[in-house]
């Protein structure tokens, strides 16, 4: 079971069609492309750098300049764990390493399971309650040990 | 009914504040408690979130930090009035750390229902567009610059200086970019007005829109807030609905609207010119200035580019008057700043007070200290590329010139605190890295730099030929900071500079005592 859908030039057509009246569409694309598909398919960077009349070298150039498009679709959930400043004064370097470590990936990578891939992400503007992480998009605060090994034994049991 | 706020910040969310919520409207629901539950943005009192607030005839009784096992705890002592439980805070407005600030800017952030245009309205909101619209926009440019706001993303360029350049610029159209991409580790201003209180940011860009002559505006805001971009998009569409936006603003003859642009987590998008490309579809990659974005900004057309604070700020400048807010502040550092207290700190969270304040008062005795209980090592003010400051500079006044004599940077206003245990070389050593990661590469100094950056402090850790190491280490943070094109580059020398000059003593050789040397 995946999130996401597989590969559709089609569809992908269509997603690059319904931005192309924006000023600047390539940013709204991407993040619609990745949003359908989990990633920026390598099928789908030829058919948006036609349609914004650019060359395929400078759309990969702009795919891969963001931290945030994938190559590849991640597990079911995606965990991302702030890195920055005000959450490795909180400890948030130990506690990623720990999870890390029991998990048996490096950052970016997915468990064997396919249920969790794991992320870094610099600063989620929650510094005042670090160590902070994001599972999707629901925001977590105050991590402890505990309360991540929680969050993971949620993500990989649903 | 009994009106109870708890916060929808993320800040409070990721707390526990939507549990929260449940479990008091599920109790409510159950012992047939009359409770309107509203959710508000954040006070910034994050300690303290999820903090309910429940709505008396003698101002709000607060409650915190309430997790959602204390809820069954608080009615059974009789909440919404439990003032002997041990959650119990009193009157929030009496809260010192609320009642020692001077809110201009925030003054509505986690009063209000923030999607709520008659809550805006009855706190104050639209009366700076009102007497901007009586003025006209020469007046209004003239009016921001008298009032000495400076760039809030750090720069701390006059604000009104800026419009005027735009408003006297020529060009097929023009634009008003906010930059929303609060990347600094440390900060959260810009997140807590689009939660709390976004329709001050649509009038502040609606304000220098008609100032300027611009009709379109876009907001640049990082995919790392999916909460601010949501709540940021409904406000849109309510001032859409409303008028506030859109051919005919306020009926006042001007046309203007407003889009949400989400950032793909490139930190460097938040320098103005990278900010720009990203929106025009590119990747980031800083422009060499000039021109001027305000002469070829987004689209190469004039274009107000400022912080979101900058823009929030501005309600208030033209409903109370430029001196109302010039009045307050610290030599050329008008008005208040919100400040951001965050990491290892008891009290963290926002505290926006009068420029002048000396960071040992900001540290000390609003913040009450480390968390950890143990004593304060380091702050580094202003975010990744900010210096990191010793208890002995504790005396600096808050201000943009006092922080740049002390080889600092205000920024966008985060401080984030370490205690004793943290390594300084190894803090360093993570801002070539931040760096490396986060550099567009356009620029030499910082593409390479910052890269070898990193290998020169792998060398100090590892306690290779230190003085020789020390010595390049000087020399290429000379080179990056005159050398890179934008404050990348150019910046990351200060937390590394100041870690080596205020602690020299984490750069020895860790396995050999100092005097080994």
């Amino acid at each position: 079971m995946t999130r996401y859908a597989p590969w559709n030039e089609g569809r992908a057509s269509e997603i690059i069609s319904a931005h192309l009246a924006e000023e600047g569409p390539a940013l709204p694309i991407l993040h619609a492309l990745q949003e359908e598909f989990g990633c920026i398919p390598r099928e789908a960077e030829p058919l948006v750098a036609h349609a914004l009349n650019i060359t395929r070298a400078e759309m990969h150039g702009v795919v891969t300049f963001y931290h945030e498009f994938r190559a590849h679709p991640p597990g079911r959930h995606v965990l991302r764990l702030c890195r920055a400043e005000a959450c490795q004064s909180m400890g948030g370097e130990r506690l990623a390493a720990s999870l890390l470590d029991r998990l048996g990936i490096d950052w970016g990578e997915t468990t064997a399971d396919g249920a969790l891939t794991v992320e870094p992400v610099f600063c989620l503007g929650l510094c005042a309650t670090a160590p902070s992480a994001m599972l999707d998009e629901r925001v977590k605060g105050r991590l402890t040990p505990a309360k991540l090994d929680h969050l993971v034994a949620e993500a990989r049991g649903a | 009914m009994t009106r109870i706020f708890i916060p929808r910040d993320s800040a409070a969310l990721a707390c526990g504040a939507d549990e929260v919520a449940e479990a008091l409207a599920a109790q409510a629901r159950a012992r047939g408690l009359a409770l309107e539950i509203v959710r508000n943005g954040s006070r910034g009192m994050f300690w303290l979130e999820p903090l309910v607030e429940v709505e008396t005839p003698a101002g709000r009784i607060g409650y915190g930090p309430v997790a959602p096992e204390d809820v069954a705890g608080l009615i059974a002592a009789g909440f919404p009035a439990a003032p002997a439980h041990p959650l119990a805070l009193g009157p929030v407005a009496e809260i010192a750390f609320l009642k020692r600030q001077t809110r201009f800017t925030f003054a509505r952030c986690g009063l209000t229902d923030p999607l709520s245009l008659a809550d805006y309205r009855a706190h104050g909101g639209y009366r700076g567009l009102a007497r901007a619209l009586s003025l006209g926009a020469a007046e209004t440019v003239e009016e921001v610059v008298r009032s000495g706001l400076r760039g809030r993303g750090g720069a701390g360029f006059p604000t009104g200086v800026k419009w005027k350049t735009v408003r006297e610029a020529r060009g097929a159209r023009k634009y008003v970019v906010c930059n929303a991409d609060e990347g600094d580790s440390g900060t959260f201003a810009d997140r807590m007005i689009m939660e709390g209180d976004p329709f001050a940011l649509i009038e502040g860009m609606t304000i220098a829109a008609f100032a300027t002559g611009a009709a379109k505006g876009y907001i640049y805001v990082r995919s790392e807030y999916p909460d601010a971009i949501a709540a940021m998009n409904a406000a849109i569409g309510l001032a859409r609905g409303a008028g506030l936006l859109g051919p005919d603003v306020m009926a006042g003859g001007f046309a203007f609207d407003l889009e949400v642009r989400k950032g793909a987590g490139s930190y460097v998008c938040g320098e103005e010119t990278a900010m720009l490309e990203s929106l025009e579809g590119k990747r980031g990659m800083v422009r060499a200035k000039p021109p001027l974005p305000a002469h070829k900004g987004l689209f190469g057309q004039p274009s107000v580019i400022n912080n979101l604070v900058s823009f929030a700020s501005v309600p208030f400048i033209l409903a109370e008057g430029a001196k109302a807010y010039a009045d307050v502040g610290f030599g050329r550092s008008r008005g208040t700043m919100p400040i951001q207290l965050a990491g290892n700190i008891r009290h963290g969270g926002l505290y926006e007070i009068a420029f002048g304040v000396s960071l040992g008062e900001l540290i000390d005795e609003v913040g009450g200290g480390t968390a950890s209980g143990r004593p304060v090592r380091a702050v580094q003010a202003g975010g990744p590329l900010g210096a990191y400051f010793p208890r002995a500079l504790f005396d600096t006044p808050y201000d943009y010139e006092a922080f740049a004599a002390r080889d600092g940077l205000i920024g966008h206003g985060g401080l984030v605190v370490f205690d004793d245990t943290v390594d300084m070389a190894r803090q360093a050593r993570f801002a070539m890295e931040f760096c490396a990661l986060e550099s567009c590469g356009k620029c030499t100094p910082c593409r390479i730099g910052s890269v070898r950056g990193m290998e020169v402090m792998d060398r100090l850790i590892a306690g290779e030929n230190r003085s020789a190491n020390l010595a390049l280490l000087r020399d290429l943070c000379n080179t990056m900071k005159w050398g890179s094109l934008c404050a990348m580059g150019g910046f990351t020398p200060y937390p590394v500079m100041s870690a080596l000059t205020h602690f020299p003593e984490d750069f020895g050789p860790h396995s050999l005592p100092a005097a080994a040397e």
